[in-house]
């Protein structure tokens, strides 16, 4: 007989706050309302502990003591760098929030390194020893935490107030859960188009599709074209040791070097016509152990294949990392994570990042202390929303507001296959060619093939409802499609290069363009302007004609 | 992707099929689990990490190993010290070290802090030339 370590958690059928996700924005969200003595359940589709991108990845925070001007000068170079989206507001909240929380983590028993003077250096988390952790704490604090269930939709009630969500179990033979909730707390982590980047097929933006159905909107969509650094054989994004690296075109002349990948933007154009090479060669030896210890899923892959990656050359891909280091998501608007809809709270990557990380991306150290920063904002509201909701929300009656991919609607059409419609939208999306250098001609025609298909997907896409995998499949594909078209129409509401976007045909930075652009709808994807100027900083400046390219 | 569950060393305690977070494996009763799905493997390396009894090898290759290939060779991977290696280096598993005490990033973040200050890292064009604020750090993303 094989042996189970615990028996999966009851679903319970009513909660004060659902939590979807649990990787650091969910997990510190559900921490958050557990504190306040409600009633929490926490779903995640993997596992809550080793799911999202943390867990695989490891994060590097923005991490900045309240020392002298340190956390001004912090703040006024990502203005620039951020092209001017940002809002110092948030900036400073998440620098503050960052600090007490890492603190918190140290209490716990995070086990941080020790440097030479005797001090922790708490300024990066690990993946899986940072969620293990986080894990724990949410056990412990009387979390009901739901393994492999991912979440399909959201549940309204007749005021089209968000109260819970349903899913299903895919280890129980696709039993569907529904748990009734005071508020929900959409956690989902971003959308990286199953690319394969390290950790992220889990992230396939399934939180922002549901979100749109109850009405919410978006922003920053964009600026969701970051791409990562991996060996061609894999797609390990790890991307701070690079720093070390030279890299070198198929003939091995060099593209690109220094301490820092400055061309970086000029080696993706290359990698359009030849194939890429890399070499750590910059590493003095004395420091390789260390880098080895700091990034142990960094070397692990090389160590695997026998590649010493400081002495051999070897190919090297670029892999989309779409929403995740990229920075647009659900748009917030208030200080307590509230979307546009009511019930409805999201966190981390499933929100957008402009306010911190404004146009570039914040895979480096920003998403990470936005995760735990917006993780315990939108956990403490969604609890005050749920205790301060009427009494009735209990007994009202719900209605399930998933559509496209669920609930087809067309009746006799032959629909199309989940893996098609997925190939078709990633042939438009992961390519350097489509995403990373756009036109409008290019947007355009992207946009045709992919708003056909939504119409196709929209009537037909139905999954066997007898597989679970299938049915957690074909969500996927609507909500990955959906990201696309938002993407792409983003993108054509900002005809300028600015941050991650790169505009071919208008690689200047237009000083009229210093607003945030909202997006939303799903059959008719709208944009809109948004917040202008957001960033009030008196010295504001236009950042240069070319995006800032960062090895992220 | 997740290539080889070893025989003589799994001890059926079905934590990589509770920890894998794409569903890879399947629990079988009376016996080892298995790689149901293959194709979903994401190589991230998690039921690695947790397997206590370092039964798992997963392939760093972003597909399927060819046929023959070493990296599905047990032996082979045995014998160059390929089984629980992510552990050793997280220092999971009995009478071991947390490997976070010796991550150096810090290190790694401060030298490209550093250099974008000296103006040695060239993002593109970020600045238009002009002089960089102090403290920039241009996201290496890590
Ligand atoms: C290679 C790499 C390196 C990075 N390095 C850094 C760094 O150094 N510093 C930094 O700040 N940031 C870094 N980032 C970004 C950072 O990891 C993310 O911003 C962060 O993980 C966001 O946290 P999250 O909780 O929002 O999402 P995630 O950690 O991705 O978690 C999302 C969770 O939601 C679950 N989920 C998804 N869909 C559903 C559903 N339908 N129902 C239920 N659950 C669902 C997933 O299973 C997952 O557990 C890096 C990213 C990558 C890819
Ligand atoms: S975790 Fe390791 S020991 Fe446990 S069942 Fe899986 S392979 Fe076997
Ligand atoms: S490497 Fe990750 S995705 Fe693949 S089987 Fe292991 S845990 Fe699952």
């Amino acid at each position: 007989m094989s042996r189970r370590r615990a028996t999966p958690a009851v679903v319970p059928g009513e909660v004060d706050v659902l939590v979807l996700g649990g990787g650091p924005a969910g997990t510190w969200a559900a921490l958050e309302a557990a504190t306040r003595g409600q009633r929490v359940a926490l779903a995640d589709k993997g596992y809550c502990g080793t799911s999202g991108s943390t867990a695989a990845a490891g994060n590097n925070l923005w991490y900045v003591p309240p020392v002298g001007s340190a956390r001004q000068d912090a703040i006024a170079a990502r203005e620039v760098a951020g092209g001017h989206l940002t809002e110092r507001q948030w900036m400073e909240r998440v620098l503050e929030r960052t600090w007490d929380a890492v603190q918190t983590l140290a209490d716990w028993g995070y086990p941080f390194p020790v440097a030479d003077n005797g001090e922790q250096r708490r300024n990066s988390l690990q993946g899986p020893e940072y969620m293990r952790l986080m894990r724990r704490r949410v056990r412990r604090a009387g979390v009901v935490i739901l393994d492999h269930s991912p979440a399909l939709e959201l549940l309204v009630d007749p005021d089209s107030v968000v109260t819970g969500a349903a899913g299903i179990q895919r280890q129980r033979a696709g039993t569907r859960w529904a748990v009734r909730a005071g508020a929900v707390v959409l956690a989902t982590g971003g959308c990286a188009f199953l690319s394969g980047a390290l950790g992220l097929n889990v992230d396939t933006g399934d939180g922002a599709l549901m979100a749109a159905e109850v009405g919410a909107e978006l922003s920053g969509m964009e600026f969701s074209c970051q791409y990562g650094i991996a060996p061609a054989f894999g797609a390990q994004t790890k991307g701070l040791m690079y720093q070390f690296a030279a890299f070198t075109d198929a003939e091995g002349a060099e593209l690109a070097g220094g301490l820092f990948p400055s061309g970086l933007l000029d080696v993706q154009r290359a990698a359009l016509r030849t194939q890429v090479y890399a070499r750590l060669e910059r590493a003095e030896p004395q420091i390789r152990q260390a880098m080895r210890w700091s990034q142990p899923n960094f070397f692990l892959p090389f160590d695997k294949m026998g590649i010493d990656p400081f002495t051999q050359r070897f190919p090297i891909r670029f892999v989309l990392e779409g929403t995740v280091r990229g920075t647009g998501g659900l748009r917030l608007v208030d200080d307590e994570c509230a979307t546009t809809v009511p019930g409805l709270f999201a966190a981390g990557d499933a929100a957008s990042r402009e306010p911190v990380t404004g146009a570039i991306s914040g895979g480096g150290s920003h998403n990470g202390s936005w995760a735990i920063s917006s993780g315990g904002w939108a956990g403490a509201a969604a609890a005050r929303f749920a205790a301060g909701r009427p009494t009735g929300w209990s007994t009202a009656p719900l209605r399930p507001a998933g559509g496209p991919g669920l609930r087809p609607r067309g009746h006799h059409i032959v629909g199309p296959r989940a893996d098609d419609v997925v190939a078709a939208l990633q042939s438009r999306v992961l390519p350097l060619e489509h995403n990373r250098f756009r036109t409008e001609q290019s947007l355009r025609d992207s946009l045709a093939v992919l708003d056909s298909l939504w119409s196709a997907v929209v009537d037909g896409l139905a999954p066997d409802s007898s597989d679970a995998h299938a049915v957690v499949r074909s969500r996927e594909a609507a909500a990955m499609l959906a990201h696309a078209r938002w993407m792409y129409r983003s993108a054509l509401s900002r005809p300028e290069t600015r941050g991650v976007q790169v505009r071919d045909d208008h690689p200047d930075t237009d000083p009229a363009l210093v607003h945030r652009i909202r997006v939303g709808g799903l059959d008719r994807v709208w944009t809109a302007v948004g917040e202008a100027r957001p960033d009030t900083h008196p010295q504001a400046r236009v950042p240069g004609a070319l995006a800032q390219m960062a090895a992220s | 992707m997740i290539e080889v569950i070893s025989d003589s060393r799994c001890i059926d305690c079905n934590i990589c099929v509770e920890v894998c977070p794409t569903d890879v494996f399947e629990a079988v009763d009376g016996g080892h689990p298995v790689i149901a799905r293959q194709s979903d493997c994401q190589t991230c390396f998690m039921c690695e990490a947790n397997c206590p009894a370092d039964a798992l090898f997963v392939s760093p290759l972003a597909g399927p190993a060819p046929a023959g290939s070493p990296l599905t060779d047990e032996t082979f991977l045995a014998s160059q010290g390929r089984f629980g290696e992510y552990r050793r280096w997280l220092g999971w598993g009995y009478g071991r070290r947390p490997g976070s005490l010796q991550d150096r990033n810090y290190v790694f973040v401060e030298r490209i802090r550093r250099a974008a200050e000296v103006g040695e890292v060239g993002e593109v064009g970020e600045t238009n030339g002009q002089p960089r604020p102090p403290g920039h750090v241009p996201h290496p993303g890590s």
